[in-house]
């Protein structure tokens, strides 16, 4: 045999080998994956479908469009300058007739109410007056009669404004805008106005506790980091009780801390400083006192285990090199923290802004951060496409932030990696 | 003391008494709020301040003869279990695979598993009770364990991935070498040394369960309130001394949680020392 064809056969004899092993490296692939599908298919049942469910009421409009089928078709040739035809009307009259019998002008009555202030009233009152259909050709001046916002453009505008199947009106509303009686997108009045403000205040809210959290903590964590490992272990239970403990056990406690009748005011008051008891709970103060209590062992953790990866040598080095102290730990050892706070100031803030319990519980009616109106929305007055939209919102920053911290947080890996 | 000995001049002298002293009034700050009202759930009075008329177990008696507080600990219980058991089964499945799964699309899947601890608590609830409530699951044990596992699953993830990535995978290739089959191998060779990090993930899911209030508040009927559900609308009314008495319960259940973790924690370095 020639060496030709011994090395034809060794390939020969190779491929399939290598081919059996893809295989069977694939089939390890299949089982891997096989392994993680349960979680994912009861995730996307129990997590990501509902929120899913949640964005999609945030644009969904159905109800108009369910209640006044006719008017809404009848509403898609209107030129939007002047009132609408007869057919119109006519339709109008007949699906509020259907509505009256099958019970649902209400559903729509609401609907068309978060859009324009007193529709209410006006659907059910025409519905109420109007007893049959009226004759061919009169529909549009019986509805005149029964109630006057017929004969206003603005009703109309809103009718067909509302008809759906998708709308931007939640989503406008929960950034204070509202779309003219010309379709363009403007301020909403100055009453129904305050979205832009409490967003603006549950960021503000946020940063505070995020800039006390890093003051407290960046301390604590440097005793942490620095103490021998006997040592810090054991100050590390004052950080991890905490952690463990019941969010609302801590919000209980600070209640009974500060109310006017409460430990700190008591005791302020035995010791001579005040006369009157301080208001220090059911308002701004209170609220920041408490968020910063339940989030700041999120501060110290990846602060502590970020100074805990820098080498003392840095520092020696930078002695030795005739630094002063304080040049070395800002010129040296602060750069190499920065990781850390961003990480530890990142998971603070994006925590902090989806706070509800705490300030629901301390906080007084102005502290209110944006996670209260999603609830009010949701259980109280059932506005559910505004609590969506204000929910998709607040989803979108949450996003984004721990997108920035993902990165973060992978970036800090790698050289950590680099560094050992 | 190495770093403290070995500061030379006085103004470093000054920077670490500083930090001494503020991480001080910080640990003060941390634990101060916790230990100050458990003594009141021993009062006999019923004013939460000091200095206390006298000591009494009342507002245990109160609590413990409650059959709101009773039925709030049997569902809190129940609920925390049930998910606990659930999460345990789905995390460590899916940590076994992302250990082994090879993908660009893993840090993708990866963030999808982790995502319920970032998305906002009222985000999760808001969207649950729509979901659920069509379909009869709210005001359930049933949506609430669900919900609950959602929750508590990627700490699962997390803490068992951790035990697999310092995990020998040669082991397991020498229990199949030696004849045991895929089950035999996971049961007899793999489960021995992942236990610690199942312990301590079936803590954090746990915990994640029992301390949880937001999904509670939106979903659970009357029949399903738990602990904290009823801590809450306590402190909303009126804060009595049985609420301390509760707090005092809940803190105790999470210390010996987290004493438990700690031990596990340091069995699993002595071991790593070890070998």
């Amino acid at each position: 045999m020639t060496t030709a064809s011994l090395t034809g056969a060794n390939a020969a004899a190779n491929v399939p080998l290598k081919r059996r092993l893809k295989r069977a490296e694939r089939a390890r692939q299949l089982k891997a994956l096989a392994l993680v599908v349960p979680l994912l298919l009861f995730l996307l049942f129990t997590f990501a479908g509902p929120i899913a469910g949640m964005l999609w009421r945030a644009v969904d409009d159905h109800e108009v469009r369910r209640v006044l089928p006719q008017t809404v078709a009848a509403l898609a040739s209107w030129d939007g300058k002047d009132l609408p035809d007869e057919n119109t009307y006519a339709a109008l009259a007949s699906d509020i007739q259907a509505a009256r019998t099958a019970g649902t002008v209400a559903i729509a009555a609401k609907r068309l109410n978060y859009a324009l202030n007193g529709f209410r009233t006006i659907l059910t009152s025409t519905a109420r007056n109007l007893k049959a259909m009226p004759e061919p050709g009169t529909a549009r001046e019986t509805l005149g009669k029964i109630n006057a916002a017929w004969r206003d453009r603005a009703t109309w505008t809103t009718i067909r404004n509302a008809s759906g199947p998708l709308t931007s009106f939640y989503l406008l509303g929960a950034l204070d805008l509202v779309r003219n009686a010309d379709g363009a997108i403007v301020a909403a009045p100055s009453d129904q106005a305050i979205y832009r403000e409490v967003f603006a205040r549950t960021f503000l809210i946020s940063l505070g506790v995020t800039v006390l959290c890093l003051i407290l903590g960046f301390p604590v964590a440097y005793l942490l980091a620095t103490l021998p490992p006997g040592r810090s272990n054991l100050l590390m239970i004052f950080v991890l009780l905490p952690f463990w403990t019941s969010l609302l056990v801590r919000t209980c406690a600070w209640i009974v801390l500060l109310q006017s009748k409460g430990i700190v005011n008591d005791s302020l008051h035995w010791l001579g400083i005040i006369d009157e008891p301080l208001r220090l709970i059911y308002n701004r103060f209170g609220v920041c006192v408490a968020m910063t209590h339940v989030l700041l062992p999120f501060m110290i953790l990846p602060l502590y285990s970020s100074m805990k990866a820098i080498s003392p040598a840095y520092m020696r080095a930078a002695a030795s090199l005739g630094a002063p102290p304080l040049t070395a730990f800002l010129r040296i050892y602060l750069p190499q923290t920065l990781p850390g706070i961003g990480a530890g100031s990142l998971l603070v803030f994006i925590l902090a802004l989806g706070y509800y319990i705490t300030p629901a519980l301390v906080g007084g009616a102005a502290d209110q951060m944006i996670s209260y109106f999603i609830a009010l929305y949701t259980t109280e007055t059932a506005n559910w496409g505004l609590a969506s939209a204000l929910g998709a919102v607040l989803l979108l920053a949450t996003i984004l932030l721990a997108l920035v911290y993902g990165k973060l947080v992978q970036g800090q890996q790698v050289t950590g990696g680099m560094k050992n | 003391m190495s770093d403290a000995s070995s500061l030379r001049t006085p103004s470093q002298r000054i920077a670490w008494t500083g930090t001494i002293v503020i991480s001080t009034l910080v640990f003060i700050f941390l634990i101060a709020p916790i230990l100050a009202i458990m003594p009141l759930s021993f009062s006999s009075g019923s004013y939460l301040t000091y200095p206390l008329p006298g000591l009494s177990l009342r507002w245990y008696d109160d609590f413990l003869s409650s059959p709101r507080w009773m039925n709030a600990l049997k569902n809190s219980m129940i609920i925390g279990v049930a998910s606990t058991l659930l999460s345990m089964v789905l995390g460590t499945l899916a940590a076994l695979g992302l250990a082994q799964w090879k993908s660009r699309f893993k840090p993708l899947v990866l963030a999808f598993v982790l995502s319920p601890v970032v998305v906002p608590g009222v985000i999760t609830a808001v969207g649950l009770y729509f979901f659920f409530a069509p379909i009869g699951l709210t005001g359930s044990y049933l949506g609430l364990i669900l919900a609950h596992t959602a929750l508590a699953t990627p700490f699962v993830v997390i803490t068992v991935g951790a035990t697999l990535q310092s995990f020998d995978t040669n082991l397991a290739r020498a229990a199949a070498s030696l004849g045991a089959s895929p089950l035999e191998a996971f049961r007899r060779v793999i489960l021995p040394l992942i236990l610690p990090g199942l312990a301590s993930g079936a803590l954090f899911a746990f915990a994640t369960s029992f301390d949880e209030v937001v999904i509670v508040l939106f979903m659970a009927g009357p029949e399903q309130r738990t602990l904290p559900r009823e801590m809450f609308s306590g402190i909303r009314e009126n804060i009595s001394p049985t609420i301390t008495a509760a707090a005092v319960i809940l803190t105790t259940v999470s210390v010996i949680l987290l004493a438990t973790l700690e031990g596990l924690r340091r069995r699993n370095e002595r071991l790593k020392g070890g070998g």
